[in-house]
């Protein structure tokens, strides 16, 4: 598989589970179960995608300066700081721990 | 946002549709602006990714939903081209949620096939909370078209800058792009976590991702965690009730990203 192929698989099935809501009918929105899977998917995926984040590198577990970086973002937004601030302050973090040398 | 859109409903209850109108307008531009502003952010990750730029504006411009980019440049990032099957299962997933708002959006958009074609693209986190916040079944409607088409154009043209600015930059891990994806992430979770089964449930799956990931593929893991959400919804273990959730309306996706 190309990189395009994926690109293009990808971006495809996506609108076409955008259109699927257009066609099924309403009644399936308010039965609680698929519902609460559905929200409950997106918080296991982003927060496997927090995880992956900061400690992967490939197949390695790896201790650097993305962990001092992920705190602040966590402390920005628990003081409501907007999102772009809490990805600028995460990324200054880490380039300036790693420009110092005091993080990998 | 809130709070503001409580004290604009009670308002509302009093205006004219002129006034719902440009209220609409308002809030869908509003919000569109916010979100173009960290388009830069998805155009400068996703080339830092490996993708070029190209292939970074296919994915603002065809799949348009934030959160699934992210993923799918996230998941390549950590296991190139050897993860790109999970890169789209992980998108895919991100994507399911699109599913609900097409519902909802459904009977609000209008009729005739090309119009309803057009609004399956443009439904995305924003464009339904818009939406939904209006409280006239007009507004309703111009709250869903103002904000997607607003957000389809700055959302493109901000995903064109930052990976033309990604391209100059080089080596993203001197200017802290891999633990900006890390926070955007985090962001985009956040204000999902306010009762106690989401918050169980992001913090299996941040523990299964981890463990998995010295022994299996990148991207694998982060699928794999998915199934913690599947088990505990089925069952809804912590749950409360058997209510359908209620999406959070100041989810950071609404306020930011398609």
């Amino acid at each position: 598989m190309t990189l395009w192929t994926a690109v293009l698989v990808a971006a495809i099935i996506c609108v076409a589970l955008k259109t699927l809501g257009y066609l099924i009918p309403q009644r399936f929105v308010e039965a609680p179960r698929p519902a609460r899977i559905a929200d409950l998917l997106t918080v296991a995926l982003l927060s496997a995608l927090v995880a992956v984040q900061t400690l992967g590198e490939g197949q390695a577990i790896v201790v650097d300066a993305r962990i001092p970086a992920v705190l602040v973002a966590a402390g920005l937004l628990l003081l409501r700081a907007p999102f772009l601030v809490v990805v600028v302050a995460a990324a200054l973090v880490a380039a300036l721990l790693r420009l110092w040398g005091w993080a990998a | 946002m809130r709070r503001l859109s409580r004290l604009e409903r009670v308002t509302a209850a009093h205006a004219t549709p002129d006034a719902e109108a440009r209220r609409a307008w308002r809030q869908g531009l509003g919000v569109a602006l916010a979100t173009s502003a960290y388009g830069v952010s998805f155009g400068a990750l996703a080339v830092a990714a490996g993708l070029d730029i190209w292939q970074t504006c296919v994915l603002s411009l065809v799949m348009f939903t934030g959160g699934s980019q992210f993923a799918f440049v996230g998941v390549i990032a950590a296991g190139g081209l050897p993860a790109a099957p999970a890169a789209i299962a992980s998108a895919s997933l991100l994507g399911v949620r699109n599913i609900a708002y097409g519902m909802r959006m459904s009977p609000v958009v209008g009729t005739g096939f090309w119009r309803r074609a057009a609004a399956a693209q443009f439904t995305i986190d924003e464009s339904t909370a818009v939406s939904l916040a209006q409280t006239t079944r007009r507004a309703r409607t111009l709250g869903f078209w103002v904000t997607g088409i607003a957000i389809y154009i700055g959302w493109n043209l901000s995903t064109l800058a930052g990976a033309l600015l990604g391209d100059v930059l080089g080596d993203p891990r001197a200017y802290g792009l891999d633990a900006a994806a890390a926070a955007a992430f985090l962001a985009l979770l956040w204000p999902r976590l306010r009762h106690r089964q989401p918050i169980a449930v992001g913090i299996a799956a941040a523990v299964v991702a981890t463990m998995l990931t010295p022994v299996l593929m990148p991207g694998i893991p982060v699928l794999i965690a998915a199934v913690v959400a599947v088990v505990v919804g089925w069952f809804n273990w912590l749950g409360v009730g058997d209510a359908p959730p209620e999406e959070p309306d100041d989810v950071a996706e609404r306020v930011g990203l398609p």
